[in-house]
């Protein structure tokens, strides 16, 4: 795919909707996704717990269970419809195609494989070799995410590194294969605040080294900002705001991405309040028949309670779902 | 000392970024370790490895024929003729009858666990990965067996089934796979839930191959450990049996029936009843505190 044209999407994610079902009640837990990723471009999905960014991830990598999960809509990864993807052609799409970066490096590794074990299984199952060419492939791996003395860590347990070395390790696992797309789903949240900045630049000079396109799941903003170059802000399972980071984060067109910015720690003297959201996310087995931000928005109109709002372009490049954005 | 010695092998210089150098030893070196220092683990594993080595090589070194009667050498003490540790109420070498009787004790004591743990260890991780259903059929299926005391249960299979060797080892397995049934569906589901089973998927692994690395490398630890706390368990149920009848049949030299046919001399000769008794305590008494170092030095949580 990399002689393509450049401007052409590599994934193309249209009317992506994931409901859990259970006997008491369904779970709409992403509606109406849409987006685009080029190739070589890093997005970032941004949105407070259960706006529905972890689903969206794994959903794109079928990875949500097949029996209570109901997905809807059309994802395209290189021409290639991947929610028709079965067998043998999704195992090889999983890790060879796409790869993705856990939150947690302490339990997505298995405790009883050494470092090495877990990426010479990777790297076998997908490029095939000896035992000697898939080790020094890992060794390489390790090199280059930066983990010092990599002949001698590749034979260390997950408990023996430091949860930095063993994010840089988790990262190496994802690279193994040469994905094309990297989900990364809150990689730093779970690490200390100095070696988040580390492996964000790590991330961000892999990324532009190899060339994949990225898709970042995070909360916060200032990650956001470092690493991305477009944003999509989720609420409620939905994007309700999408463009290049520097415009969205500069002057955000939604009431609530606004209102995420305002409540951001920065340069405020300590006794000022923080702008807060007043009221708390709605019920995702309950969703307004509006919009779903209109009960705490303090710009609502009455039409913000009668449907959702369309996906509207004011400006080239951007989109928002919002009334009152059409006039900027 | 050694780890110290590969650190500043190559070249004088400090390596900054290296410093934390973790990567000391793998797990079964530390266990080994671990288990090195533990005098007592060492001093019983040796007394198991004696009763083996005695078991296997019974036939050197019994002094006499275990099935020899003697009709004028009954209940004689220790040191008669030549009679180590004395004769039975028919005249035959306790020495060489205990020795003998080790054998089955351990066939009695390793057969049924290692049945138990491909039987029930299989059953517990299907049951464990797969979906509620099966889940539903195994678990249910093994807590009616669980509602019966083992014993009670052994004693029921084997009475239904006549005794012998091998009905023993049947019905000894059968009281077993419950419980290693449970203790790998526990740990199968435990580490069902984990990120790194969500993660192998993630990196392309199917169903089987992550039930062949990740869940059986996981599960085998606690299994075994269990499995060999169960090994001094089986040796006493399988005496138990053997001593209401139900196991191994005379003139078979085992410890249990041996207890049960000297009982009724114990007036006569105390001591030499004693004997098969003290020969089941120290084999499961020993192999107990075995398995208890064993899951010391692993680590392991039942």
């Amino acid at each position: 795919m990399d002689g393509g044209i450049a401007s052409l999407p590599l994934l193309h994610v249209d009317g992506l909707s994931v409901d859990f079902v259970t006997r008491e009640a369904t779970v709409h837990a992403v509606s109406d996704a849409t987006f685009n990723l080029k190739p070589g471009e890093v997005l970032c999905l941004l949105g407070e717990s259960g706006s529905g960014k972890s689903v969206t991830l794994r959903a794109l990598m079928r990875l949500l269970p097949e029996k209570r999960a109901r997905i809807a809509g059309k994802v395209t990864l290189g021409g290639r419809d991947v929610l028709a993807l079965q067998g043998n052609a999704l195992r090889s799409f999983r890790g060879g195609t796409v790869a993705m970066i856990f939150q947690e490096p302490m339990t997505a590794l298995d405790p009883v494989y050494t470092i090495g074990q877990h990426l010479m299984e990777a790297i076998r199952r997908h490029k095939g070799g000896s035992r000697a060419e898939a080790r020094k492939r890992a060794i390489e791996l390790l090199d280059l995410v930066k983990i010092p003395s990599p002949e001698r860590r590749i034979d260390a347990y997950p408990h023996e590194l430091s949860g930095g070395l063993r994010q840089r390790a988790m990262i190496a696992l994802a690279l193994s294969c040469g994905p094309q797309l990297l989900l990364a789903d809150e990689p730093t949240t779970a690490l200390d605040a100095t070696v988040q900045i580390q492996v964000l630049v790590l991330l961000r000079r892999l990324q532009k080294e190899l060339g994949m396109s990225t898709i970042f799941v995070t909360h916060d903003l200032g990650v956001a900002a470092e690493i991305a170059d477009r944003v999509a802000v989720m609420y409620a399972g939905r994007i309700i705001e999408e463009g290049p980071v520097d415009d969205v984060l500069r002057a955000p067109l939604h009431p609530y991405t606004a209102g995420l910015l305002a409540s951001t720690v920065h340069d405020q003297s300590p006794d000022q309040d923080i702008a807060a959201i007043p009221g708390s996310p709605p019920d995702l087995r309950r969703l307004p028949p509006g919009c779903s931000f209109a009960p705490r928005c303090a710009k609502a109109l009455p039409a913000c309670n009668d449907g959702f709002p369309h996906p509207t372009y004011p400006v080239a490049d951007r989109m928002v779902r919002c009334w009152r954005a059409l006039p900027l | 000392m050694s780890d110290q010695a590969i650190l500043s092998a190559p070249g004088a210089a400090a390596e900054y970024d290296s410093a934390p150098a973790t990567k000391v030893r793998g797990y079964w070196q530390s266990v080994a370790y671990r288990l090195s220092h533990d005098w007592i683990t060492l001093i019983f594993g040796a007394v198991v490895l004696v009763i083996i080595l005695i078991a296997v090589f019974a036939p050197l070194l019994a002094p006499f024929d275990p099935y020899a009667q003697s009709i004028v050498g009954r209940l004689k003490p220790m040191g008669w003729r030549g009679h180590p540790l004395g004769t039975d109420e028919l005249g035959r070498d306790m020495l060489s009858r205990l020795i003998y009787g080790g054998r089955i004790s351990l066939i009695m004591g390793l057969a049924p666990v290692a049945i138990a743990v491909m039987i029930g260890g299989t059953l517990g991780v299907i049951g464990g990965f797969a979906g509620k259903v099966a889940n539903t059929a195994i678990m249910r299926t093994m807590d009616v067996f669980y509602a019966f005391p083992s014993i009670l249960l052994a004693v029921a299979i084997s009475g239904a089934m006549g005794g012998g060797i091998f009905n023993g080892i049947i019905s000894l397995s059968l009281v077993f796979i419950p419980a290693m049934c449970r203790v790998a569906e526990t740990a199968t589901s435990q580490v069902k839930n984990l990120d790194y089973i969500e993660a192998a998927r993630a990196s392309g692994a199917g169903t089987f191959a992550i039930i062949r690395h990740h869940v059986l490398g996981n599960v085998l630890g606690p299994v075994f450990i269990y499995a060999s706390s169960l090994v001094s368990v089986s040796i006493l149920l399988a005496s138990g049996l053997s001593f209401l009848g139900l196991g191994v049949q005379p003139p078979e030299p085992d410890w249990g029936l041996m207890l049960s046919t000297l009982r009724q001399s114990i007036y006569v000769d105390p001591l030499g009843c004693a004997m098969p008794g003290i020969a089941i305590f120290i084999t499961s008494i020993c192999f107990n505190l075995v398995s208890d170092g064993v899951r010391a030095a692993m680590d392991v949580r039942i």
